[in-house]
């Protein structure tokens, strides 16, 4: 499929999942995934970073329009774009001239889960505490934090491999 | 020069990451103002479109509830009416009704609510009513069994209600038995649990005593149901902070009604004379 069609569908099936399905969830009461972060992971690889800051902005503050909350998704998700290059230097040692060979299904997983974690927990980090928005009640901060990354992270995990097994 | 261009060709995602990361800040710190919250939020035309469309199909799922919930309300309004037909009926001879001095206070506008948040600490709602329908900013949102928040933006079709499980809420309420009256404030932890603060020491109180509004501000009536005391401040701190637990459960609502104070500007302009 090409490139930008796959993006665009990807940005739109992300943004709905998350309005309409992600967000209703309330698991145990409070809990949610934010699996729209997965459209992060998916972007490719690139040595100039204008189009994924602005389109996971665009993306983030979509979901912020919906959910009545300012800036905050736009924040964490453009933080996690902005940080996705170093991590990617850390955990797979790549050079930017194998950017356009990366592909996240044929790395080790021991690797991809690492990378996956790291950016989820970050970005949650981010979400959490600016929702907050006090220095009290920083342990909810912590907890959401643990219990949403944990959701997030079994709900792209299974997605990523109900989606690929087929190749 | 050569070294500013230089500076930007290094820094130039950087740049542009704080660039948008200020906005967002900034698009932040406004939706926390209660006063200037108008650019993002669930209340434009397209958002509040979508969620209007997605209540329509997952309404039916709660029709029987809503179904109840009315025929309830019709029968304390009915009761009630029937309390009034009496009262005039045995002194029908002697009153005679002076429109001027019947002046009515309060006028209702029903709604939908669209769009529902609890789990944050600041929460929430949008509703199906605008501009166009009278729904103006600071109007009070309440149903058949207690309150629910203030509208705090309203656009042409949709309106966006700041929730009573908000951190930045507060409302005049009362004990219904003494009239001793409080603020009402949520700390942001559960949505059953909301604070009442500020209640002077010598008042008589119990757990299981009813709280209502107290019509201390122009935007609730007063007597509008709230909740019941469940925790009483024991300790000597010095806001007397008392638990409530909600008549409404926040995380289920459907119709609602949205109230125009119809005294709000003369009462106003009477508060803020200057003192000579």
């Amino acid at each position: 499929m090409n490139k930008t069609v796959y993006l665009i569908l990807l940005f739109v099936f992300l943004l709905f999942l998350q309005i309409f399905v992600l967000n209703n969830i309330n698991f145990l009461g409070y809990i949610n995934p934010f699996l729209y972060i997965a459209f992060v992971f998916y972007f490719p690889l690139k040595e100039n970073k204008f189009p994924i800051l602005f389109f996971s902005f665009l993306l983030g503050l979509i979901i912020d329009f919906f959910s009545d909350s300012g800036g905050i998704h736009a924040l964490s998700i453009i933080t996690i774009a902005y940080l996705r290059l170093f991590f990617v230097r850390v955990f797979f040692k790549k050079l930017p001239s194998d950017y356009s060979f990366f592909n996240l299904q044929t790395e080790a997983f021991g690797k991809v889960f690492n990378y996956i974690v790291t950016l989820t927990i970050i970005h949650h980090f981010i979400l959490f505490a600016f929702i907050n928005f006090s220095f009290q009640n920083f342990t909810s901060v912590l907890t959401n934090t643990l219990f949403s990354s944990v959701f997030t992270l079994v709900l792209f995990f299974l997605a990523n491999y109900i989606f690929t097994k087929e190749q | 020069m050569q070294q500013i261009i230089y500076f930007f060709q290094k820094f130039k995602y950087f740049l542009f990451y704080l660039l948008l990361a200020f906005i967002a800040i900034a698009l932040t710190l406004n939706n926390l103002n209660f006063h200037k919250s108008k650019y993002v939020n669930s209340a434009n035309s397209i958002t509040g479109g979508l969620y209007s469309k997605s209540s329509n199909i997952s309404e039916y799922f709660s029709l029987k509830s809503e179904n109840e919930l009315l025929s309830i309300e019709n029968t304390k309004l009915r009761n009630q009416l029937q309390k009034y037909k009496s009262i005039n009926d045995s002194v029908i001879e002697k009153v005679i009704i002076d429109s001027s001095n019947f002046q009515q206070k309060y006028s209702f506008i029903n709604a939908k609510i669209i769009k529902n948040d609890f789990t944050n600490p600041f929460n929430f709602i949008t509703i199906n009513r605008g501009k166009n329908n009278g729904v103006k900013h600071e109007m009070a949102v309440i149903n058949s069994k207690g309150i629910i928040g203030i509208t705090d933006n309203s656009k042409n079709k949709y309106a966006r209600v700041q929730s009573i499980l908000n951190k930045n809420s507060k409302i005049n309420a009362r004990l219904k038995n003494s009239f001793y009256f409080g603020t009402l404030t949520w700390d942001g932890k559960d949505y059953k649990i909301v604070q009442l603060l500020d209640i002077p020491r010598q008042a008589p109180i119990k757990v299981g005593d009813t709280i209502e509004t107290g019509g201390k501000s122009t935007i609730f009536p007063e007597g509008i149901p709230i909740g019941t005391i469940t925790k009483i401040n024991i300790g000597n701190t010095a806001d007397n902070k008392i638990d409530i637990k909600l008549f409404n459960d926040m995380s289920n609502l459907g119709y609602v009604y949205v109230i125009k104070s119809l005294d709000k500007i003369e009462i106003k302009s009477l508060e803020n004379l200057v003192d000579e």
